[in-house]
């Protein structure tokens, strides 16, 4: 049997390199024939690929000011803890766009496309990228047109969500596009980016976690499944680690 | 052209849970066994780590261990009259693709069927008349009673070191177990797993209201056990992420954990990964199966040959292959003629959330295990009286949470805005503090003449054959008997000390977007008549002797439980029947 080496996977590394982590292998799309023995390879597993530090990888400049300014009213800061913004929620949905969710992979994507009735389901030829890349544009230009010549960062937060509630009654229609559901769709995404593991660009520094009370990617929970009622008392942790366990600290804000 | 590989005794087609254990069996009988899987090969500890499983997005979000529709999907609809379309992503179910099959992902639920319901249409007539029932319900009994399949119950249970309370021990009725399960011959191998606070307090909230709830029957297990095979299990560590994902520490019972690594040292075992089998091939009388044909990875061509093959696949895909080999005659719902593709069923599923004051109540809702539950079995089956209630069928309903991953369990109360600072403070204050069963409320769905499977006529997979088309809708019995249930089953949420509760019923149209439970059955039914099913009671094809299809097709209609345990006790059953009587005389082995 062929082997082969996988990348190597550490808490520590993924916490402290800003540069490209991990890429993702996989041995496992090849045909084989297993006799005789378990078929095991050294680091035989298909680790996560984390997000990268660093400029939009799908969002143009003003996309990811609306977008950034769209994550911070779907999650607004408060003194506790941070908003879709600084949680990074904008970050998730950028990376998640370049990457398998933003193509679609693994979607069947075969035309013809009918529309159909709701219940069953998403009939969308273009995907998540195109509902991103039209509704962004379509929400600054609505904000342009009625709001003097601003796009939606711009606005003051109460604006905002005043165009926001419109879009979500249905009150407000954007060009080209179902506004309606866009703003649905990023809803999803950034409180998905919100409460997702921080591997993958939100819930920086676990702040969404910690604000609920989810302890993360822990796994053994023996010792206190009979302690009804009583809060759990260790910290949240993610698939890249904690802050504090890290040497120099330099890894994490 | 096809390249032709050297003949087998057995080709087996899915190594998933049914695949498994008949490779297992066959293997010990002597015979030289190959299974050809879909999938990649997958291990505990190296596709499942610590490190990378508590991975919510990745594996319940993104479907990471399912198959994706881009190599198979099904199209939908509701009515014979509409425009079926392509699930273009997963929604309502989540097929297994790989090795060990459903069994990698799935949350371990071990149940048993009421002896009533493998007899439902003889019980049902008998105790309401036939006029009781729908028109146009095509329910039937199974070919096969409760005490004849009892034992293989209990090896699939003892396979997998399930651990329980009995509820009834050779007809005593045992304090703490479930008084409505039919009799057992012995005990769980395994105690039942210790149960979280708001599982607890479900249990005393019923026990409140005069219900007798009783531990889940799990997969998942309370203490380390070895299985007859030699193969250890070490004890469940309740981490949450057992629904969706697999599990690296040998306590979730799979393939993997209870028959691979015994089975794959085997001389006469070999298994074909990543290839998908396409047809299973006829001789001229079609009335005898020469093999199968799949293509692997590279496109490329094979055909296995063999002396039987088992069809073992995931139940909607055995009747897909059925229909696309040209074995047994397609079903047509005008006429009710035709057996492959009839009475398919899913699951009628529904929910309550509960809401509780956070200075009162901390669940911690993270610790679980994929079986976990405290359950009540009173409005399952017939176990209550449907007379003056208009429906038949029924569920168990229960606290059977599985953890609180974060992304689908930041839940707010009803009326809560959908975004802003209201949304952010409703998860804030309630994620410890909310009880959320998932499917709670889990009832049978019953059998009609106009939901089925056949060929789609527009769409095609990626050989360019037709996918399957499902038609299916929510009745009016179902909708009747989940709304009966899911009042029963909000009732005990509220007296749990919710203080509120937000109550969804399941009702029609059938809806391809939310997850129900990927318990689809039917389509190659098992039964005593071969004009009214597609295999005998041995899960023996009519049509062709030395075709045996395994797998929850075989279910004539779907009773208000998991269907894993009657898989698996089906495929035990299969293969007693082909080393003690098929292979000495190898034919039918029921008249036709």
């Amino acid at each position: 049997m062929e082997t082969r080496y996988g990348p190597r996977f550490s808490r520590r590394s993924l916490l402290l390199s800003t540069a490209a982590l991990l890429v993702a292998t996989s041995s496992k799309s090849t045909a084989r024939t297993i006799s005789g023995a378990l078929p095991w390879e050294p680091n035989g597993g298909n680790p996560p690929v984390a997000a990268k530090f660093g400029p939009w990888e799908f969002f143009t400049v003003d996309e990811g000011r609306a977008m950034e300014a769209l994550a911070d009213r779907i999650i607004p800061p408060d003194p506790q803890t941070p908003g879709g913004k600084d949680s990074g929620s904008a970050v998730f949905v950028d990376r998640q766009l370049a990457g398998a969710y933003g193509s679609q992979e693994g979607h069947y994507v075969r035309p013809p496309f009918i529309n159909g009735m709701k219940n069953q389901g998403a009939q969308s030829e273009g995907g998540p990228r195109k509902d991103y890349r039209d509704g962004l544009a379509a929400l600054d230009k609505i904000c342009k047109a009625r709001e003097g010549g601003k796009a939606f960062a711009d606005l003051t937060d109460d604006r905002k969500d005043a165009v926001l509630k419109d879009i979500e009654d249905g009150k407000l229609e954007l060009e080209g596009i179902d506004g309606k559901s866009f703003f649905a769709l990023a809803i999803k995404d950034v409180q998905t980016g919100f409460l997702a593991d921080p591997i993958y660009g939100g819930n920086h520094d676990m702040a969404a976690w910690k604000m609920i009370g989810f302890p993360g990617a822990r796994y053994n929970y023996l010792d206190w499944v009979s302690r009804h009622n009583e809060p759990y008392p260790l910290p949240p942790v993610s698939m890249v680690g904690r802050a504090e366990w890290s040497s120099n600290n330099s890894g994490a804000k | 052209m096809a390249r032709i590989l050297p003949k087998k005794d057995v080709v087996i087609v899915g190594l998933g849970w049914t695949g498994s254990v008949m490779a297992n069996e066959l293997t010990d009988e002597g015979l030289d066994v190959i299974a050809i899987e879909r999938g990649p090969w997958r291990d505990a500890p190296t596709d499942f780590p610590p490190s990378q499983m508590q991975d919510e997005l990745r594996y319940r979000i993104r479907h990471e261990l399912f198959l994706r529709p881009d190599q198979l999907t099904f199209t939908l609809r509701n009515k014979l009259d509409q425009q079926a379309l392509p699930m273009r992503d997963w929604g309502a179910f989540m097929p297994p693709n790989g090795v060990g099959g459903g069994g990698v992902h799935w949350n371990g639920e071990m149940w048993r069927f009421l002896p009533s319901d493998f007899v439902l249409k003889t019980h049902l007539t008998q105790r309401y008349g036939a006029g009781f029932l729908p028109a146009d319900m095509t329910i039937q009994d199974w070919g096969i009673t409760y005490d004849e399949l009892e034992p293989y119950y209990d090896r699939f249970e003892y396979l997998c070191g399930t651990s329980g309370t009995a509820g009834n021990l050779r007809g005593q009725i045992m304090e703490g177990g479930n008084p409505f399960e039919g009799p057992r011959s012995r005990d769980y191998p395994t105690k039942a797993q210790t149960q979280p606070f708001s599982h607890t307090l479900f249990a005393k909230a019923a026990r409140e209201l005069g219900y007798k709830p009783f531990p889940q029957p799990s997969g998942n297990l309370s203490t380390a056990y070895t299985n007859p095979h030699g193969l250890r299990m070490g004890p469940c560590t309740y981490c949450g992420f057992c629904e969706w994902f697999g599990c690296s520490n040998y306590s979730k019972a799979s393939p993997q954990t209870t028959i691979l690594p015994v089975l794959v040292r085997k001389d006469n075992f070999t298994a074909r990964d990543n290839s998908e089998v396409v047809k299973i091939n006829t001789d001229r009388s079609g009335k005898h199966a020469t093999g199968v044909t799949f293509v692997d990875s590279s496109g490329e061509t094979w055909e296995q040959p063999a002396d039987l093959v088992i069809l073992s696949a995931f139940s909607m895909f055995n009747a897909q292959l059925m229909l696309h080999s040209g074995i047994g005659q397609p079903y047509d719902p005008k006429t009710g003629e035709g057996r492959i593709g009839r009475n398919f069923t899913h699951q009628t599923i529904s929910s309550v959330n509960g809401f509780f004051d956070k200075s009162k109540f901390n669940f911690n809702p993270f610790i679980a295990s994929g079986s976990i539950g405290m359950c009540i079995d009173e409005f399952n089956g017939d176990n209550f009286d449907h007379g003056p209630l208009g429906f038949v069928g029924g569920g168990y309903v229960g606290q059977v949470q599985t953890g609180a991953r974060p992304i689908e369990s930041a839940l707010t109360p009803p009326g809560t805005p959908k975004w802003g600072a209201a949304w952010k403070t409703a998860i804030k204050d309630n994620y410890l503090s909310t009880v959320k069963p998932g499917t709670g409320v889990h009832g049978s769905f019953y059998a009609y003449r106009d939901i089925y499977l056949d060929l789609d006529p527009l769409y095609k997979d990626r050989f360019g054959r037709p996918l399957m088309r499902m038609t299916i809708d929510i009745k009016e019995n179902e909708a009747k008997q989940n709304r009966y249930l899911t009042d029963k089953f909000a009732e005990i949420i509220k007296a749990m000390g919710a203080t509120s509760l937000a109550k969804t019923y399941r009702t029609a149209p059938y809806d391809a977007t939310t997850y129900q439970t990927t318990h689809l059955n039917g389509g190659v039914i098992m039964g005593a008549d071969p004009k009214t099913s597609a295999v005998n009671r041995y899960l023996q094809s009519w049509d062709v002797s030395n075709l045996f299809v395994l797998g929850a097709s075989a279910f004539p209609q779907n009773a208000g439980y998991n269907p894993t345990l009657t898989v698996g006790a089906l495929a035990y059953w299969a293969a007693d029947a082909i080393r003690n009587q098929y292979l000495k005389k190898p034919g039918p082995l029921v008249d036709a």
